[in-house]
């Protein structure tokens, strides 16, 4: 029977971060459905403004503050829930949770303590067994199972000693990791001495292990309720071999290699591990596992360790067996058991059963390290990438050929591992064709990396054998032995032998799309989709129903697969419905794209299913609501590529498509699926592609008499050289259709345009470049809005803290704007009004301007909803999605243009970024036109100030409390701060200074503690040495705009510049780089503390607004 | 080649294993590991198994280190009791370091034919839309007529033909009968892995006064086909249950239905059975569930139990009987595998609970 508490908080994750990303949007919102669905009052706490968990709707209350001890404790006071649910949002709220716990504000279910809220699910005491090492190897002991070798240390010496005895190479990981951050490889006492410093900064107890390389890594995702019923919903086995952190390798589900004994050994220990420990809800299971020789000797395995909470695995697991994970573990941590709930797909079945999976899924990662200047390269212990897809197919081949697809990296997926791997490492040598066992590309097999597949695929190409690769790189030979099946394809279809319908089938089968196959036979992609079509070759459309097809299933969650033989049954029916739309969704998430777009696609699906629409989806990012299995009325996991999406269309026959609600995977296709005969929504794809063809769109603006940069299209090296001369530099070079930045970039000089735009030309062939002049020191504004027809029915307008120069990405950004002129925005809105109708925009857009003194121009303009829809929607409770999906149907009764008044808006919210520097060992922390942030939180407040501090204080930054250490590069920059370093004095920090900075402070009067620069150690009083100490808590860095230049000269300066800034990123001391950001924060910190910050609830806010209430 | 079915559809598939033809019973199995315990088990004999995880032989096939006396713990019987085998693809390049030989290299030595390519997802979604049927495996024009083990007595074919007895490691704490009837090697190893000295006798029990002595339990064990055929089994489960109540006994798989009979309920033929290693079933006096193996195509009817009888477990997906217990004698009885393998092991407590009878 379910508990009879009332109210119930549910922390959130925060900001995307590496090691924390979207799949805690659908934890969390699925627990809250499941508590909606049984009375309970949910209140939410989760700064990440453009998750789908906070949006209308779902839980009663939210706010919109940090997930730590502090603002929680604050909710709690205020709210007075009875009840709080830890294992929804990431280590990030179990951490929040845990320590609340141990301050005695929350309490276990079983406590005597009255009035205070219960911890749901799993009790405290258990998550204290998985969560501090020493206590899980104690309790692994006790029941006799067996955990790598390992010791918990506090010091380096301890740690030197406890290498001695388990023998190196040992791994060190610290307690309360988050994507294993921290954790790291000692080959020797030399590497522990330096690892084991790093690592004890950031904990005060770090392990040194057993080294488990090239082990098998195997995953289970385990539930129990509270009757010690127990279930593996998945077991998933990694296709890179220890040494690699999960979330940075290829996973297959289920296990592929696994005997009936090791399967269901390991799944034995999970039960007996969980039970043991007392888990309530889900947890996860990490093994290494070593196959014996003899089939008779016992198991050897180790336990590496326990998550008792929902992971990345147990979303990945959820949606690649349909079994809603958190949904039922928010039942269980209510009370129910597994047997009194049925099983969601089935709606028949129970939910005590363990899934049956009649297909392969293959999840792959997708990093963005080319983003990060410096970055170091290699893949381990530690998590880098960004995000991840999921792929299924009914063959191996097929779910690894369409993930690497997916990844939105090349469509061209294996095939382009000559390519790539040509691009990035030039020194790569073909020798009468073949690498002759190449170093290099030996180098890359052996040593994880994110070329590894590609390296893997090229050597196989070359004829080295799967052995010999198994050899170098331990991944099991299985996994080798499947690729070398695709390029042997690849030669079958490089062949000259004749285009039979056997041939393309087998091909589809082996996972080919028709542009491979094109590319292969050096032919067209259309060419290739006629023939399959004309021998009636077509996908077969099955059902992820659980049960392997035992029981029939209710829900339609669907992918595309080619038989090996073609057969006259295609699989699931569709359902037939006069008003069907197909909704494309936003794919994998990446630096510039990731949740807000699922926001979008979700807000935009359940207004269409409530009006009476059926809704299909296309979407195959497994962290996303989108791809929930009752988020549609059809799910396809599926590609977002052309090919898939026609033959989708052509199967389901909707009445449309809509395209815009995605980011730019869809807005890339939208032209190609127009001229296919299928039916765009919205906006028209020759728009679309005005808008986000860069010569098209300057020349509308041109047309249009809009301002904009000067700007040219470039074809050859000297006339760029030549534009930018007349320019005078910088200069932004793009090619089109870009996103976040990428292969944009700034030129400071000929030899900085000289290599990027070699790079750009790379990256985007069939679109040609465009340079623009690039202006520094302009204010930067954004306009979200909605049209009908050309006509604007609502517009947004934020404006960004960071001047010109920062990617809008990682800019903070402030709704409504606070410091621009009336006249200002008149010009934006006259300027927008003409866009919108120039373009005949119907539906949601972006336009972001430049603007200096009033003289405003246009620098881009995207015909879509952009990454600040959700923030601007929820800051001003205009929901521009809604409207925006209105617009597209032509519901010309719910076209009726929002009243709002930026004047009557009573409170202002704050959008900040969140990076993730500190996993990416070696990125610069600058910030640039590239955008490097993996994700954001929006906060509300009253005034900017307060508003500003909480946002950041959402990222996980620390107010300072000692100390702050001041580097002011440039004139203009030391003026600019003087002021707010006058402020820090007064507000009675320290300041630290080197000797340019420090001269400049003191000449204004100034105490200023002179320190020695890092590179000048051990010469004290040091930077190192303070910040080491934690005297200093802050580190304010602001660099001339053009240092890159100087980058490139490599002078000392600058490279000093760069090792304080990243000196503080490994120390975990918060630093700021912009001026204007650092302005604002002093101006915030100096008028507010912690305590002085207002917890309101968004709805408090929300109902200040005339129109809301 | 192709697959027959008896209702007149042809699939055609990709062949592997042994070229020849087969005809049985054609069934599905949903579990995703296991294949050589599985094509092992006795009581498919008669059936063309369908697998529905779509990769087979991943992981090859293992051989035993060295000869013992002791039931195979890689293998569930000698030899393989699949009539032929249907799976989406066959994986070649397998890759385990157990591996001895190809799972195509096994069926061929044991001629067994194999088909390969076939969807076998919409082949499950038929059968369970119109439950098991009869098929052919067809490699030459003039094939095999269909065969429909269900009217044979399987147990009878499958049966040691002779008494073999099994000594445990340790001390022996007594005996225990265990009546074959296609009985698979781990539940054998169960019992003598708990102590037990295990007399393994064919499906008649051609047991004498003297040797009954010593026997302080009897397990009627798995087995292919309908129960109603191992007539000579019932008579002797019924002139136990008659005779000799204090002996406990413990009915597994179609063990469970020969004791249902002997106690006069009935049983049935289910549209297309239970084969797999996901089966919830729930143990009714505690409320608790368990996830067990199955392969069974027939079951024991809920309200035929007869006066004294109890449903133990009920499978929390369709609400068929999953076990049987008397309420005051010591004898139980599951429709599941609680020796597993393939599958969870989570129900071996079952053959303590028998065990545990023994006084």
């Amino acid at each position: 029977m379910p508990s009879s508490y009332k109210k119930i908080l549910l922390l959130g994750s925060g900001a995307l971060k590496i090691g924390e990303a979207g799949e805690f949007d659908y934890s969390g919102s699925q627990a809250i459905k499941a508590l909606k669905e049984e009375g309970k009052h949910v209140i939410v706490v989760n700064p990440n403004i453009a998750t789908y968990q906070t949006s209308k709707g779902l839980a009663d209350t939210v706010y919109f503050v940090p997930v730590n001890p502090h603002f929680v404790k604050k909710v709690i006071e205020k709210e007075k829930p009875d009840a709080i649910l830890l294992s929804f949002g990431g280590q990030t709220a179990l951490n929040c949770g845990m320590a609340l716990y141990e301050q005695g504000v929350i309490v276990d279910q079983l406590s005597k303590q009255k009035n205070k809220p219960r911890i749901l699910g799993t009790p405290a005491e258990a998550i204290q067994k998985t969560e501090d090492r020493e206590i899980f190897v104690k309790t692994l002991k006790k029941i006799n199972l067996l955990c790598a070798k390992s010791k918990a240390v506090k010091t380096v010496s301890q740690a030197l000693n406890a290498a001695t005895h388990i023998g190196y190479p040992v791994i060190i990981r610290s307690a309360y990791s988050l994507g294993g951050q921290g954790s790291a490889f000692a080959r020797h006492q030399k590497e522990l001495e330096e690892l084991a410093a790093t690592a004890l900064t950031n904990a005060p107890q770090i392990l040194v292990e057993e080294d488990l390389t090239g082990w098998k890594e195997i995953e289970y995702e385990v539930m129990r309720d509270k009757a010690n019923n127990c279930i593996t919903v998945c077991n998933m086995e990694n296709f890179d071999p220890m040494g690699v952190h999960t979330g940075e390798s290829i996973v297959v589900a289920p296990s592929q290699t696994l005997t009936n004994k090791e399967y269901h050994e390991l799944r034995a220990i999970a039960i007996q591990l969980i039970q043991h420990l007392g888990i309530i809800g889900e947890c996860n299971i990490q093994y290494a596992l070593k196959p014996t020789k003899n089939p008779e000797d016992p198991l050897e395995y180790r336990i590496i360790e326990v998550n008792a909470r929902l992971s990345r695995s147990s979303a990945l697991a959820s949606k690649a067996t349909g079994y809603p994970l958190a949904f039922v573990a928010a039942k269980l941590a209510l009370g129910y058991t597994l047997p009194e709930l049925k099983n969601a797909v089935t709606q028949t079945t129970s939910a005590f059963f363990e899934p049956a999976l009649d297909y392969i899924v293959v999840k792959m990662p997708r990093w963005d390290l080319d983003k990060f200047k410096n970055v170091e390269r290699s893949i381990g212990s530690q998590m880098k990438s960004v995000g991840e897809v999921m792929a299924i197919g009914r063959s191996f081949e097929e779910a690894l050929q369409k993930a690497s697809r997916m990844l939105g990296l090349d469509q061209s997926g294996l095939l382009a591992s000559y390519h790539r791997l040509k691009k990035k490492y030039p020194d790569l040598k073909l020798i009468n064709g073949s690498y002759s066992r190449d170093k290099k590309l030996i180098e890359l097999i052996k040593n994880p990396n994110e070329h590894r597949l590609l390296a893997i695929t090229e050597a196989l190409k070359q004829g080295i054998s799967p052995q010999q690769i198994t050899n170098w790189s331990k991944i099991d030979q299985w996994f080798i032995e499947k690729i070398k099946n695709i390029t042997d394809q690849m030669k079958i279809l490089e062949s000259k032998k004749a285009l039979s319908p056997q041939l393309v089938q087998t091909a589809k089968w082996l996972g080919f799309s028709d542009k491979q196959i094109a590319i292969l036979r050096n032919t067209k992609e259309s060419l290739i989709t006629r023939y399959r079509h004309t021998n009636a070759i077509h996908p077969t459309i099955n059902h992820i129903d659980t049960l392997a097809a035992e029981y029939p299933s209710k829900t339609n969650y669907l992918y595309l697969t080619y038989p090996r033989i073609a057969t006259q049954s295609h699989g699931a029916k569709t359902k037939r419905s006069s008003k069907k739309i197909l909704l494309l969704g936003s794919g994998v998430y990446r630096i510039g794209s990731s949740v807000e777009f699922d926001w979008c696609g979700v807000t935009t699906a359940q207004l269409l299913r409530s009006m009476g629409y059926t809704v299909v989806v296309i979407n195959n990012n497994p962290e996303t609501v989108s791809t929930d299995y009752d988020m549609a009325d059809t799910l396809y996991f599926d590609e977002l590529d052309f090919e898939t999406v026609k033959e989708i269309y052509r199967t389901e026959q909707p009445m449309g498509m809509i395209v815009s609600m995605g980011g730019q995977i869809p807005n890339n296709i939208a032209l190609q699926c127009k001229k296919a005969g299928m039916r765009i929504l919205g906006t028209s794809p020759q728009s679309i592609d005005r808008a986000e063809d860069r010569y098209k769109f300057s020349q509308l603006l041109h047309a249009l008499d809009i301002d904009q940069p000067q700007w040219k299209e470039l074809s050859t090296l000297s006339a760029a050289l030549a534009f930018a001369e007349a320019v005078r530099y910088p200069v932004l070079i793009r090619p089109s259709y870009v996103l976040s930045g990428a292969a944009m970039n700034v030129a400071f000089n000929d030899l900085d345009l000289k290599e990027y735009l070699q790079e750009a030309t790379f990256i985007s062939p069939e679109h040609p470049i465009v340079m623009t002049k690039f202006i520094v020191g302009a204010r930067e504004i954004e306009i979200d809005a909605v049209a009908h027809n050309g006509t604007v029915l609502a517009d947004i307008i934020s404006e960004h803290i960071e001047n010109a120069g920062v990617h809008s990405g990682d800019a903070t950004i402030v709704c409504p704007p606070q410091k621009i002129y009336i006249e200002t925005l008149r010009k934006i809105k006259v300027i927008t009004r003409k866009i919108a109708h120039a373009l005949n925009i119907c539906g949601p857009f972006n336009i972001q301007f430049l603007a200096k003194d009033n003289d405003i121009k246009v620098i881009e303009c995207n015909l879509r909803a952009s990454r600040s829809f959700p923030f601007v929607s929820k800051v001003t409770g205009v929901n521009l999605v809604e409207l925006a999906t209105h617009a597209i149907m032509n519901h010309t009764k719910n076209l009726t243009p929002p009243n709002i008044n930026i004047f009557d808006i009573q409170h202002i919210g704050v959008k900040a970024p969140q990076f993730s520097f500190s996993r990416l060992k070696g990125a610069d922390p600058v910030l640039s036109v590239e955008m490097a942030s993996t994700g954001e939180v929006g906060a509300i407040g009253a005034d900017i100030e307060s508003a500003y501090l909480k946002s950041i204080l959402s990222t996980g930054f620390n107010l300072p409390t000692k100390g702050v250490l001041i580097s002011l590069g440039g004139e203009l920059n030391k003026i600019k701060f003087l002021e707010s370093a006058l402020s820090l004095v007064s507000a009675g920090f320290k300041l630290y200074a080197t000797h340019h900075t420090a001269r400049y402070l003191e000449e204004n009067g100034m105490e200023v503690k002179r320190l020695h620069k890092l590179h000048e150690m051990p010469q004290e009083p040091n930077i190192k040495t303070k910040m080491l100490k934690r005297e200093i808590d802050l580190v304010i860095s602001i660099n001339d705009f053009d240092y890159k230049k100087s980058v490139k000269t490599g002078s000392f300066e600058v490279d000093d510049d760069y090792q304080l800034r990243r000196t503080a990123v490994d120390l975990n001391v918060p630093i700021l780089t912009d001026v204007q950001t650092a302005r604002l924060f002093v101006r915030a910190i100096s008028q507010y503390t912690l305590n002085d910050l207002d917890i309101h609830s968004w709805d408090e806010y929300l109902k200040n607004i005339p129109h809301i209430s | 080649m192709h697959l027959t079915l008896k209702d007149g559809t042809k699939i055609q598939g990709i062949p592997f294993g042994a070229e020849c033809d087969a005809a049985g019973e054609v069934v599905f199995n949903t579990g995703m590991v296991g294949y050589p315990e599985a094509f092992t088990d006795p009581s498919y004999t008669g059936q063309i198994l369908v697998l529905t995880y779509p990769l087979i032989g991943n992981y090859g096939i293992p051989q035993e280190s060295a000869r013992t006396t002791m039931p195979s713990a890689l293998f569930e019987s000698d030899r393989i009791h699949i009539s032929g085998l249907i799976v989406s693809e066959y994986c070649q390049e397998h890759s385990h370091p157990q591996a001895r030989e190809t799972l195509s290299a096994w069926l061929t030595n044991a001629n067994i034919p194999a088909l390969q390519g076939i969807d076998t997802r919409a082949l499950t979604q038929k059968l369970r839309e119109k439950g098991t049927m009869l098929g052919r495996i067809e490699h030459t024009p003039s094939s095999k007529p269909f065969y429909d083990p269900n009217l044979h007595n399987l147990a009878q074919e499958v049966s040691c033909k002779k008494i073999i007895t099994y000594s445990p490691s340790l001390q022996s704490k007594g005996t225990i009968l265990v009546v074959d009837c296609g009985v698979k090697n781990a539940i054998i190893r169960n019992i003598l892995m708990r102590g037990y000295r295990v007399l393994r006798v064919p499906w008649d029990v051609p047991v004498t006064l003297e040797q009954m002595e010593d026997v302080q339990g009897v397990l009627i064990s798995n087995g292919p086909g309908d129960p109603i055929k191992a007539g000579k089994t019932i008579a002797f489960v019924k002139s136990i249950i008659e005779k000799k109540k204090k002996i406990p006994l413990l009915g597994i798989c179609l063990g469970n239905q020969i004791l249902a009979l002997a106690t006069g309920a009935k049983t049935y033929k289910l549209p297309y059975g239970h084969r797999s290693q996901n089966q919830p079933v729930m143990e009714l006096s505690s409320k608790r569930a368990f996830v067990t193996t199955q392969n069974h195509g027939f079951a024991v009817r809920d309200k035929t139990l007869a006066k004294g009888w109890s449903v133990w477990f009920k499978n929390l997906n369709d609400a068929t009987v999953e076990g049987i217990r008397h309420n005051r004698y010591p004898w139980i009885s599951v429709q599941f595998h609680p020796e597993a393998t393939p599958g969870p092991v989570d129900t071996q407590w079952v053959f303590n609970e028998f065990l545990d009878h023994i006084k």
